[in-house]
């Protein structure tokens, strides 16, 4: 079990979460009874060597694809007990998720896309946040362009926008700057942590990089499937140190 | 959520046009044949709506018959003395009587001596009287030049026909006619025009003095056909018409006007009822094509976009907001379709106008667009689209939303196993209800047929995903052989979207098998045509008119007279009311017709020297006759009850149905003209003198035709390969909008493989390897469609002909060479299909396609 050392109460929370792939032979136990709680208002990064169910664990937190078998509870709802349309609701309404890939609509402009949750919602969209939100990924010039005419950083940070402007309870990212240079990912990273730290918003962030790993309150370190260590109040050093050990680890095993 | 379906509609607007083609092509012919229809329909009632006068007498409309319009110019026998003609005319109520003649068999000869007009329209002849010009109506004919006809010897012709043959006042004009003389002259006095429009719809007409009608078609007789009555100032109709009929003898009758007006113009458009029947069932089958290639461009646009849609499911979007932005593009494209297909219908519509008008039947004016026409092209457009989309719809509401992150996406395709097995279902299922329809079990035979054959249309369509891999690894087997490695992309590129393959091969199967079984009934009833000329018709010529209507006997007495002759056989006929309904009372001398073609005695006699009718034995069981039976015949006035002497064996080459003796007819008061002619030779004759002699005998009568009995075959086979030819024709645009399915298919799969095709290229595949790579692909999935069609096709032309074998497609005949064409062309259409996205492929810039995503 996970003790959390925050007071908050717990925005996600996951409960013997299993995930298998295949069967038989291709049988892949991509999570193994894994135990989380991220805490409200608090920046979670997860890191671990490729393969090790990162993305599975964000995809099954985030009601994009169900357990094999566990819980996982969003608030105090667990996500099982949960019809489809329910399941939509709480993702429209209380999840937003950054992709590894940008994932954006090619044929909408920036802000359509950006929009797009509260379009789908058919909620208004708050035009005094949203114009917080796009001064602070600096995008309002980039506005009318469509995601072919924009550069990378420029489309991840769409993809930042498009999951905070809809104010969702929890935001789950999947290596939001996996693909950027390192000055635009400290822009994007410090624009997350700010969120986290001025608008009390809760960020799960999958990364690779201990620099990024940094910004975050906490970190979790994964290793085939179930979660192998933790560290507060990290720093690029401790991390990076931390990984070593596990590769020799990984090594000697 | 609303917007954002737009915009990428609106992104994807080649492939959304593509869809939308079917849309198109099938509203224009819903279009087409309703506004063409209508336009008919305006023209005929132009000709014959407001044409009757106040009151109108006539022979008296057969009891239990609504309408006795539909039998007009079958001639009743009945005729009104001049006397009659007189009395109603002194009448105080009256204004006016006057009595009419009518033949619809008098033509007028061109200068060639060719008949004038469309083959099959009637040749017109009144008698001409100054109408009672009432102030507001228009004359039914106008004086336009010259002078009314006034003595024998003289004619006056309208001048549509002036037109075409370019006859001049003065100028003798060849007639044919029916009587004993058939080749009569007059001198053109004057030109009338008929109506408004002039226009008669292919017909001619001419009109005489009355004294000379008379002659002409009463047998001097001074008597009339009908008689206009104009009632004097202040007396209505309906008064005029009782006041009338208190005058007149059980078998005639008094209407007003008006009637007469209602009945002519619901026979009108019952008649162009069929027609437009005939049109909408082509319309109906682009349209049932078309839906396969709409669900075809959906899925395949649903499978691009999944991952688009997985992004809106992560991002929240309902499974139903999803299946509605795929339902709103469907009625998006449904109204772009419907409305470009409402153009293209009224240009069809233009198009049928001028077909028409090229062979002399000109419908002038403009087109009749009705509000109902309007909608139900929408109607149509939308709800077909909606149709097709749904299942794609369905299918882009099951995207999991993890697919959103994962680059390769599968569609969950709904089980396999649910749709074997509900294809299964719907091909048995279709199948019985077919067999029940064919085999008469059923109560509605048409309507079991038609549903069977649309259910085991869709089973196999279902199948098809499954039953379609086996055929293509055959039909594509000897590619990687022949081919190499392009020839092993080409069958694995078919292979590799089993569903997607079949639903394209699908289009071009319907519209095969349609053409397939209707081609298998049509070899089927030209070989049981020949068969039994073969062994049922003993007569070496034949003398028919080639629009069918019937002609002077005097042929038939010229051909007794030449040597070599043994038996001149005629048959004659008139429309009548048998046993209430509505039939066709042939006539013959049933001695003579032996001679000719040997009829088959199942019960009784066939002497009918003595009045009474012979029946087929069909007939008899379905109207329950037997010898001894009395049948009541109505011949518009003349009625008379005729006991039933034999039946003869239904399974008869040239006789069918109710006859009766030459001696008969000519009692019931029908004028003797022959429709056929039959001539025996002696045994030994020279033929060929013989015909000769036979077409010297005809020379007066262009349109009568001698035919041995090798021509005369040919004839027959002619008359089912035409309607062949017609149905092949309309089945073709179904084969259309097939051929498109291909091309489109083949674009988006294409496009799908941006990527792919980008790397075989960069890996050193050449331009002209990737275009014959798609050309083969093609080749494979038309030549599938073929095969699959072909054999449904013979599966149900054969059934068909199973079915109808007792009512005399009795010889099952399969036409192998022209089956295995079809399969020829489908490869060809298939290279043609892929004509175009090959060369896109081909145009691909490398680089770019790599970094497609
Ligand atoms: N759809 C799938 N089917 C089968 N196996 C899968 C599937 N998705 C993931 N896996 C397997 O599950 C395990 C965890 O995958 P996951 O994507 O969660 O790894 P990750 O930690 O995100 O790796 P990376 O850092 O490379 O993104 C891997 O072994 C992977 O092969
Ligand atoms: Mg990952």
């Amino acid at each position: 079990m996970t003790t959390h050392t925050h007071d908050q109460p717990a925005a996600a929370t996951a409960v013997e979460l299993t995930k298998i792939y295949g069967s038989g032979d291709t049988e892949v136990v991509a999570l193994d009874h894994v135990d989380v709680e991220f805490a409200a208002g608090n920046f979670t990064a997860i890191m671990g060597p490729s393969g090790s169910g990162k993305s599975t664990l964000m995809h099954c937190m985030a009601a994009l694809d169900a357990p094999t078998s566990g819980k996982v509870y969003i608030g105090d709802i667990e996500l099982s007990s949960l019809n489809d349309k329910d399941l939509t609701r709480t993702r429209r309404d209380r999840l937003g998720f950054i992709f590894q890939a940008f994932n954006l609509v090619p044929t909408l402009n920036a802000k359509e896309n950006i929009t797009l949750p509260l379009d789908i919602a058919g909620k208004d969209v708050d035009s005094e946040w949203f114009d917080t939100v796009i001064r602070t990924v600096g995008l309002s010039d980039r506005l009318k362009h469509k995601p072919s005419e924009l550069s990378g950083g420029q489309q991840q940070r769409v993809a930042c926008a498009r999951a905070l402007v809809s104010k969702p309870d929890i935001i789950f990212a999947d290596e939001p700057t996996g693909n950027l240079d390192s000055r635009s990912g400290a822009e994007i990273l410090a624009f997350l942590r700010n969120s986290v730290r001025e608008l009390g918003q809760t960020i799960v962030m999958v990364t690779h990089d201990p620099g990024a790993a940094a910004y975050a309150d906490r970190v979790l370190f994964l290793g085939d499937g179930r979660i192998v260590d933790e560290m507060a109040e990290p720093t690029a050093e401790k991390v990076l140190e931390r990984m070593k050990n596990f590769d020799t680890i990984g090594q000697v095993s | 959520m609303l917007r954002a379906t737009l915009k990428s509609l609106a992104a994807r607007k080649l492939r959304l046009g593509m869809s939308a083609f079917a849309i198109v092509i099938g509203v224009a012919f819903v279009v087409g044949s309703y506004v063409f229809t209508d336009t008919l329909n305006r023209t005929f009632n132009d000709i014959f709506g407001d044409l009757s006068a106040d009151v109108v007498v006539r022979p008296a409309t057969p009891e239990g018959q609504e309408s006795w319009a539909t039998l007009a110019g079958a001639g009743s026998s009945v005729t009104i003395p001049a006397q009659t003609v007189e009395e109603i005319g002194a009448l105080p109520e009256v204004a006016s009587a006057d009595g009419e003649i009518e033949s619809s068999s008098l033509y007028v000869l061109d200068r060639d001596g060719d008949v004038v007009g469309v083959a099959g329209a009637p040749g017109v002849a009144v008698n001409w009287y100054e109408e009672p010009t009432s102030d507001d109506e228009d004359p039914v004919l106008d004086l336009v030049e010259g002078r009314a006809p006034e003595r024998s010897g003289e004619v006056a012709l309208d001048d549509q026909t002036i037109d075409t043959t370019g006859y001049q006042i003065g100028d003798e004009i060849p007639m044919v006619t029916l009587g004993d003389q058939p080749r009569i002259t007059a001198e053109l006095v004057g030109v009338v025009r008929f109506g408004e429009s002039g226009s008669l719809a292919g017909a001619t007409l001419a009109a005489f003095d009355t004294a000379t009608a008379q002659e002409l078609f009463l047998d001097g007789e001074n008597a009339f056909n009908r008689v206009s009555v104009t009632a004097a100032e202040g007396v209505d109709a309906e008064s005029l018409r009782d006041t009338v009929a208190g005058l007149l003898p059980d078998n005639l009758e008094a209407m007003t006007g008006e009637a007469v007006d209602d009945e002519t113009a619901s026979a009108v458009e019952e008649g162009l009822g069929f027609f437009n029947t005939f049109l909408l069932i082509f319309a109906a089958i682009a349209l049932f094509v078309g839906i396969f290639l709409i669900l075809n461009t959906f899925s395949i646009l649903v499978a691009q976009r999944s991952q688009e849609m997985a992004l809106f499911r992560a991002l929240g979007a309902s499974r139903r907001q999803v299946t509605r932005s795929v339902m709103l593009e469907a009625v998006v494209v449904g109204l772009v379709g419907a409305t470009l297909g409402l153009l293209l219908g009224l240009a069809v519509a233009v198009g049928l106008q001028a077909i028409f008008a090229a062979f002399g039947m000109d419908f002038g004016g403009g087109l009749v667009l009705q509000p109902r026409t309007v909608i139900v092209a929408y109607v149509v457009g939308v709800l077909v689209t909606m149709v097709a989309a749904f299942v794609p719809a369905r299918r882009a509401s099951k995207v999991p939303p993890v697919a959103a992150m994962r680059d390769d996406v599968v569609l969950p395709s709904s089980s396999r196993r649910n749709h074997v097995l509900s294809g299964g279902v719907l091909v048995v299922g279709g199948a019985a209800a077919m067999a029940a329809g064919l085999l008469d079990i059923a109560p509605s035979a048409a309507v079991f047929v038609g549903l069977g054959i649309l259910a085991v249309f869709i089973g196999v369509a279902l199948l098809a995903p499954v039953i379609s891999v086996p055929i293509v690894r055959v039909i594509a087997g000897w590619y990687p052989k022949t081919f190499g490695t392009v020839g092993r992309l080409a069958k694995e590129n078919a292979l590799r979207n089993p569903r997607r393959t079949a639903a394209t091969a699908s289009a071009l199967m319907i519209g095969l098998a349609l053409v397939s079984s209707i081609s298998v009934v049509g070899a089927s009833a030209n070989k049981s045509i020949d068969e039994a000329l073969d062994r049922g018709m003993n007569a070496e010529f034949v003398i028919a008119s080639v629009s069918g209507q019937p002609f002077s006997p005097a042929i038939a007495d010229a051909a007794r007279e030449i040597d070599g002759v043994s038996t001149v056989a005629v048959m004659r006929g008139s429309f009548a009311v048998i046993d209430g309904s509505q039939s066709y009372l042939s006539a013959v001398d049933p001695d003579a017709f032996n001679e000719a073609s040997e009829l088959t005695m199942v019960e009784g006699t066939m002497d009918l020297s003595g009045g009474g009718l012979i029946v087929d034995s069909d007939t008899a069981d379905s109207e329950n006759l037997a010898v001894g039976d009395t049948v009541p015949l109505d011949l518009g006035g003349s009625r008379t009850e005729q006991p039933v002497a034999g039946v003869y064996d239904g399974d008869h080459p040239l006789m069918s149905g109710y006859v009766t003796g030459l001696q008969t007819l000519e009692e019931l008061g029908i004028t003797p003209a022959d429709s056929t002619v039959y001539v025996v030779t002696e045994s030994g004759a020279d033929l060929g003198h013989v015909q000769a002699d036979l077409e010297e005998a005809t020379s007066e009568l262009p349109m009568v035709t001698v035919q041995n009995q090798e021509e005369y075959k040919a004839s027959q086979r002619d008359q089912v390969n035409q309607l062949l030819y017609i149905v092949y024709a309309l089945l073709g645009l179904g084969i259309v909008i097939a051929i498109l399915g291909i091309v489109n298919t083949l674009a988006l799969s294409v496009m799908e493989r941006t990527r792919e095709v980008g790397l075989l290229r960069a890996v050193g595949l050449s331009r002209r390897q990737l275009r014959t790579t798609i050309r083969l692909e093609s080749v494979a999935i038309a030549v599938l469609g073929a095969v699959l069609g072909i054999g449904l096709g013979l599966i149900f032309g054969v059934s068909l002909q199973r079915a109808v074998a007792d009512e005399g497609l009795d010889t099952l005949s399969v036409p192998f060479g022209q089956l295995i064409t079809f399969v020829i062309l489908a490869a060809l259409v298939g290279i043609l299909a892929a004509a175009w996205p090959a060369r896109r492929a081909a145009k691909l810039d490398v680089l770019r396609a790599i970094n497609t995503e």
